[in-house]
């Protein structure tokens, strides 16, 4: 799974990058857990108040912070 | 609906701690018990309903609903729709640059942009809780007209050469509404309300603070008398004044409302009530790596003048 973390650099964009790695943690296996900060990349997954999650290329959530096991549960359905 | 708070702090300051009744100390400790305590409550409860009610509309939903909309029609639905989504000034950006990949109109992308800060869930929350609903309304009525007046100013003004980076148009723009729980609705709105409350609550005491030693200690007309309330000039000073201000806006909402009572103009205050929640310089920062300093500059000058009509306007007819 590719576990990508939009975000501009905001405060909880850092926060929901660590949650992440805490769930992927828990999850097992590897996952790639990567940041995009470039605002151009972020405007093409139409994706307008970060931070937002998104698994495989599919926006599972944006602009509010996530807990681990909402990631988790996100993880499961995917 | 709070006389029993008042009642209940009237009862420790005067009977417990044995200050003197109409005593300049005894009637600021008596204020600063009551006002912080009530502000809390009505704080909490207030946030909490609008995030709850800003659930339900994604700034998503907005986009695909503004786009393609008659211009006219576009800078009120944008306008209306600032007070109705959530916001927050860390993405204005993305905002910014998604409004304009669904082709809407810059000037109407602007009045978003100047509505959704002034229509802020702490200063509605305030308004009401220190103003009163009629104020509050007011508020948020003359916000709108600011918000639509500048972004069709704006919009006239055929800008679109000064946003930084080039923005591809997305050809259809369609919201998934995604199926939220009303119990997730409510505990989500509750964690925001939460964090909220620990950002400001400091501000709100130092400003409730202040706004107790002048009610103590200055006397009623103080500020007629002394600093003019009336001089044609307050409206600038404040919103001078208010610029820098952003990020204690909790705390100055009750200084000002001391400062009423005390003599300045209402419309002095609205002044500089929308100065400082609307033009913030740490939102400017974050503008400037996607719009151009001429284009934020006019941004700006537009929404000022606008705000001190609004403080013209209102000394004259309250």
């Amino acid at each position: 799974m590719k576990i990508e973390i939009l975000g501009t650099g905001c405060a909880k964009c850092k926060s929901l990058e660590e949650v992440a790695k805490q769930a992927v943690a828990k999850f097992g296996g590897f996952h790639e857990v990567k940041k995009v900060e470039d605002i151009v990349e972020i405007m093409n997954y139409g994706v307008m108040s970060t931070p937002a999650l998104v698994i495989d290329g599919v926006v599972k959530s944006s602009g509010k912070m996530l807990s681990v096991d909402e990631i988790l549960a996100f993880m499961h359905n995917s | 609906m709070f006389d029993w708070l008042e009642g209940l702090s009237a009862k420790l300051v005067f009977d417990i701690f044995g200050f003197q009744e109409k005593s300049a100390i005894g009637d600021a400790l008596h204020f600063f018990i009551y006002d912080t305590i009530k502000i809390f409550i009505l704080l909490v409860t207030i946030i909490y309903l609008v995030t709850l009610l800003r659930s339900y509309f994604p700034v998503e939903k907005a986009r695909a609903y503004i786009a393609g909309k008659h211009k006219l029609t576009g800078h009120i639905l944008a306008s209306i729709f600032g007070v109705l989504t959530p916001f927050c000034s860390c993405s204005a950006i993305p905002l910014f640059l998604g409004f304009l990949q669904a082709r809407i109109p810059l000037g109407v992308t602007f009045s978003y942009l100047i509505s959704a800060p002034l229509s802020d869930a702490v200063v509605i929350a305030l308004l009401l809780s220190l103003f009163g609903w009629k104020i509050a309304l007011l508020y948020v009525g003359v916000g709108l007209i600011i918000a639509i007046v500048a972004g069709l100013i704006i919009g006239a003004m055929k800008l679109e050469k000064e946003v930084l980076i080039a923005v591809k148009p997305v050809g259809n723009i369609h919201y998934q509404e995604n199926e939220t729980l009303f119990v997730h609705r409510l505990k989500e709105s509750w964690e925001y309300t939460a964090d909220i409350f620990k950002k400001i609550y400091v501000y709100v005491v130092v400003g409730v603070g202040i706004g107790a030693f002048i009610h103590g200690y200055v006397p009623a007309d103080f500020i007629a008398k002394y600093a003019g309330g009336d001089v044609w000039y307050a409206p600038i000073i404040a919103v001078v004044m208010g610029v820098p201000m952003y990020s204690n806006a909790a705390g100055i909402l009750p200084l000002v409302e001391v400062l009423t009572s005390k003599g300045m103009l209402l419309g002095t205050a609205l002044s500089f009530m929308m100065a400082v929640v609307a033009l913030s310089l740490p939102e400017a920062m974050i503008l400037k790596r996607v719009l151009s300093l001429k284009l934020i500059g006019i941004f700006f000058g537009v929404v000022s003048f606008g705000i001190l009509m609004v403080g013209y306007l209102f000394n004259m007819i309250l």
